[in-house]
């Protein structure tokens, strides 16, 4: 196996609520390979945006930070621990962000042009018109129809389809290692969703990127991941190759996930809603978080907490049942 | 059923109003201007038209503690029961400006169009207008008296309360219940005070609290041009006047009031964005 | 963008309209008899009724109405009763000296209130920020006499620093500066106050959006997040408040001039105040109220100027 772009190991991001601090991710450990999509899923309070803004070095401060002993390595540096400085010389270059909201994530007041072209200029050094075309190549890229002429436009002339090719442009300016995609299409309508994945996907093969896909739409990690990492109450419960998840969960959190999802081969009547609730990152017992809405909890679930232990080469599942059968 | 904290606001308000120091400050800056004014005779038993030539112009001292006026009048005295007139032009004119402009509000918000159109547009030129040429202008057509400085600061003050009357009253008419109330027959004016005012009540006393203070400034700045409480009558702004044109010989004179108004007002100022804070918390439109 | 400028100036018309109507009704319908009030309780009912006929207050309410919307349509504002001199002769005189002294106000408050604004938003809730806080309200609990006041004590009678009547030797622009000088400061401090104020909340409320954070992911450096994300877009609500706060502004010229004894329009107020002049009083109304609804007008196309989704919309 090659070595990984991206390595995160044991990270915990914390957030002050009520003048203690809770964990909203715990001890998270995730890799991604070159021309590899890990696909993070989980219902929306899972961890999965913090996770990808601790990479980007955009944990809210100060009522959120990165506790201590977390490791985020980005091609072998460490990124945990990089003052403001030096995380802008990383981010935007070396590691890129696409956003959930195409609507609001990009900045009304500028051109298309100048949004896209800023990035360059930063990392790159270029002056102006360099910079211009550097991003007019990248819109073409993307496939903004017209781009020469439409990168003077603003945001709000754009569709929203559009807008999120502008947004992978501007993540893939200066050529990143690594993507990070924050449920880029849930925004989108059926057909442009397909484009955008296609074009990300295009993109991966040409450029050896390495992205972490976050979404909540397994039919999109069917369509689009090489492996997966389900999470649930800031923890990953399992990650396996993506074909493996669907055919055999092994985590009862990921078995009812994929109850709880439309499949097209199966029936609708079929669905079955997890019950309960996510809980909040302040009501967490000393357990498995997942225990009080587990239909096979047993005593020892709910006393502690079970460790992500590997199964096989490529697999690997946080649950008791798991780790006590040979 | 999420209702929108404009309109009904956020429960637990007091208590966000108690943990701000701010609001605090401005409470204690209020009610030390307010009994000041209440107990003026007690405080300083002073008679504050007492005129007296021979002491004149007088810097402070143990006996005129803030100095004497042009008439040698004592200072102090004038300053505290200036502060009642003040209060009391303030308060009335508030009053007076609530009724009426939320009245206009809940008119155009509830009736809506052509209406509602032409009373907007007119409330923002009003809005925009200055405030003190606005009742110059009233008062000199009508004549300085105590009467009319009320009516003419009131008038100032109609756009503010009209407006924060009508948006929710527009939000408000369209909710069930008030569909359903007149669907069984309820009159307009009859929805209009179950429903809509009380719901109103928390915005329009905020607005009231903030533009109190610029009553007071209106008053003060109408006295300071001429158009205030006819003399011998002491108000703040008349008696900055009065020291403004001795204030070579005497600055002392024009200080003390100067220093009167700002406490009065920046207290005001904070009473009413702790209450604006507090109601809202989402909306801190500073 | 011309497209633009003309709907909105189109906009202007009626919102005028209204506004000259309500000046009218204000004259004329307030309770009180405005030849009693420029005569006084002495006047003869002769004198009084020659009045009435003169200022046309004789005729049927109707008839005024249309002869005031025509002399304004023809720009005529009037004449003052006491000088003879038509009303925008008046205005002009001393509109210089008025521009003059807003202007700085304005200039010296985006100088000083945006970044203290933005420094205050920056470092939300720390020390600074109280203190940046307590100063603008501070700043806006003045009546404008009030600092005037303050400012002549300390800095023209007791360091004697500026003059204390503002009185510039023609052509000395040095001179003309030293007298513009505390005027300008009086009205700049309260508008630096007010531009803070908004400055921040704006501020406080675009560092909060999607963009900014988009932006920061770019690792473009925080001073370009900063100064050209989040201001940009914080300064366009900034725009439209210190227009509305126009008409406070002038305003609060009129006590800096009275203070200050400069000429300008305040000091033009006074007089007709002092003099009875009935008809330049009502003359200055339609014309403050003619600014005003202008002023609204400038703001929003302002606005189309910082904000793109307003202009092509």
């Amino acid at each position: 196996m090659t070595e990984p772009l991206l390595e995160v190991r044991d990270l915990t991001v914390e957030f002050r609520s009520g003048g203690a601090w809770h964990p909203a991710v715990r001890n998270v450990d995730l890799s991604i390979a070159p021309r590899e999509t890990l696909a993070v899923v989980g219902e929306s309070g899972s961890g999965k945006s913090v996770t990808a803004l601790a990479v980007m070095g955009l944990v809210p401060a100060p009522a959120g930070r990165i506790a201590a002993g977390s490791s985020i390595r980005l091609s072998g540096r460490e990124l945990v621990g990089l003052g403001e400085r030096e995380l802008d010389r990383v981010r935007g270059d070396r590691v890129a962000m696409i956003f959930q909201e195409p609507m609001t994530a990009l900045n009304p007041t500028m051109t298309v042009g100048e949004q896209v072209a800023e990035s360059v200029r930063a990392h790159r050094g270029l002056g102006a018109q360099a910079a211009r075309r550097e991003a007019l190549r990248v819109l073409d890229l993307v496939k903004v129809p017209s781009a020469a002429r439409r990168m003077d436009d603003y945001p709000h002339q754009f569709s929203g389809g559009m807008r999120q090719r502008v947004m992978i442009a501007m993540a893939l300016a200066c050529h990143p290692a690594v993507l990070l995609a924050d449920e880029p299409t849930t925004a989108l309508d059926v057909t442009i969703q397909a484009q955008v994945l296609s074009l990300v996907e295009d993109l991966k093969r040409e450029h050896g990127l390495g992205v972490l896909f976050i979404t909540h739409n397994l039919g999109v990690v069917a369509l689009i991941a090489d492996r997966v990492a389900v999470m649930y109450a800031g923890e990953v419960v399992e990650t396996a190759p993506a074909a493996e998840l669907f055919e055999t969960p092994r985590h009862p959190y990921t078995e009812a996930l994929l109850a709880s999802m439309p499949r097209v081969d199966r029936d609708v009547g079929a669905l079955e809603p997890i019950q309960g609730n996510v809980p909040s990152i302040r009501e967490i017992g000393p357990g498995c978080a997942f225990a009080p809405r587990c239909a096979h909890a047993q005593a020892r679930c709910r006393e502690s907490r079970p460790r992500l232990e590997p199964e096989g080469a490529a697999r690997s599942v946080r649950c008791w049942l798991r780790t006590a059968s040979p | 059923m999420s209702a929108p904290a404009a309109v009904l606001p956020a429960r637990g308000w007091t208590r966000r109003f108690r943990a701000n120091p701010t609001s605090w400050l401005g409470v204690a800056l209020i009610a030390a201007v307010v009994l000041a004014a209440l107990l003026a005779s007690t405080i300083w038993p002073l008679d504050p038209l007492e005129q007296n030539v021979a002491e004149r112009l007088m810097a402070p001292t143990a006996a005129h503690p803030l100095g004497t006026d042009t008439f040698g009048r004592d200072v102090l005295a004038r300053l505290l029961h200036a502060a009642r007139i003040s209060l009391l032009i303030g308060a009335f004119s508030i009053a007076l400006a609530m009724t009426i402009g939320s009245a206009i509000g809940i008119a155009a918000g509830y009736l809506g169009g052509w209406f509602d159109a032409a009373v907007t547009s007119l409330l923002d030129v009003l809005l925009s207008f200055p405030t003190l040429l606005l009742g110059l202008m009233v008062v000199a057509m009508l004549g300085p008296s105590m009467g009319n400085l009320v009516i003419a600061i009131a008038i100032t003050e109609l756009a503010p309360f009209a407006r924060v009357a009508r948006a929710p009253t527009i939000t408000l008419k369209g909710r069930d219940f008030v569909e359903a109330g007149r669907a069984l027959g309820f009159s307009d004016l009859r929805l209009v005070v179950v429903h809509i005012i009380p719901n109103l009540l928390s915005e329009v006393v905020v607005v009231a609290s903030l533009w109190l203070a610029t009553a007071i400034r209106t008053e003060a700045s109408l006295s300071f041009i001429g158009l205030g409480v006819k003399p011998p009558t002491a108000t703040w702004g008349g008696m900055i006047r009065e020291g403004f044109e001795n204030i070579l010989d005497a600055p002392w004179l024009a200080l003390a009031p100067s220093l009167a108004i700002l406490v009065t007002v920046l207290g005001l100022n904070l009473l009413g964005d702790g209450l604006r804070d507090a109601i809202d918390p989402r909306a801190r439109r500073d | 963008m011309g497209e633009f400028l003309l709907r909105r100036l189109a906009l202007a018309v009626p919102t005028l309209l209204l506004a000259m109507t309500a000046v009218f009704l204000l004259a004329r319908v307030v309770p009180g008899d405005p030849a009693l009030v420029i005569l006084g309780d002495q006047a003869t009912q002769e004198a009084l009724l020659a009045l009435r006929v003169k200022l046309g207050l004789d005729r049927p309410l109707p008839a005024q109405y249309l002869d005031f919307l025509g002399g304004i349509l023809r720009g005529d504002l009037g004449r003052s009763l006491i000088t003879g001199k038509s009303v925008w002769a008046e205005v002009l005189a001393v509109i210089p000296y008025t521009l003059e002294l807003t202007l700085a106000a304005i200039f010296l408050g985006v100088l000083f209130g945006v970044p203290l604004g933005v420094y205050a938003a920056v470092h939300r809730n720390a020390l600074p920020d109280t203190l940046t806080r307590l100063f603008s309200l501070a700043g806006l609990s003045f009546p404008a006499f009030v600092s005037a006041v303050l400012l002549l004590l300390v800095f023209a009678i007791q360091l004697r620093w500026f003059p204390v009547i503002s009185a510039p030797r023609a052509g000395d622009v040095l001179d003309h500066l030293r007298n513009l000088a505390l005027p300008a400061a009086n009205l700049g401090l309260i508008m630096t106050a007010y531009v803070t104020r908004v400055t921040r909340s704006s501020m406080l409320n675009v560092l909060g959006e999607d963009y900014v954070r988009t932006a920061r992911a770019k690792g473009i450096g925080r001073r370009a997040v900063l100064w050209r994300h989040a201001l940009r877009n914080a300064l366009i609500p900034v725009a439209t408040v210190v227009g509305l706060y126009l008409g406070t502004l002038i305003g609060n010229s009129v006590l800096t001039e009275i203070v200050f004894n400069r000429p300008g329009l305040g000091k033009l107020i006074l007089g007709a105040l002092n003099q009875r002049d009935y008809t330049l009083l009502q003359g200055l109304m339609v014309f403050f109220a003619g600014l005003i609804v202008l002023a609204n007008a400038a703001t929003d196309i302002a606005y189309g100027l910082i904000d793109p989704r307003v202009r092509y919309r």
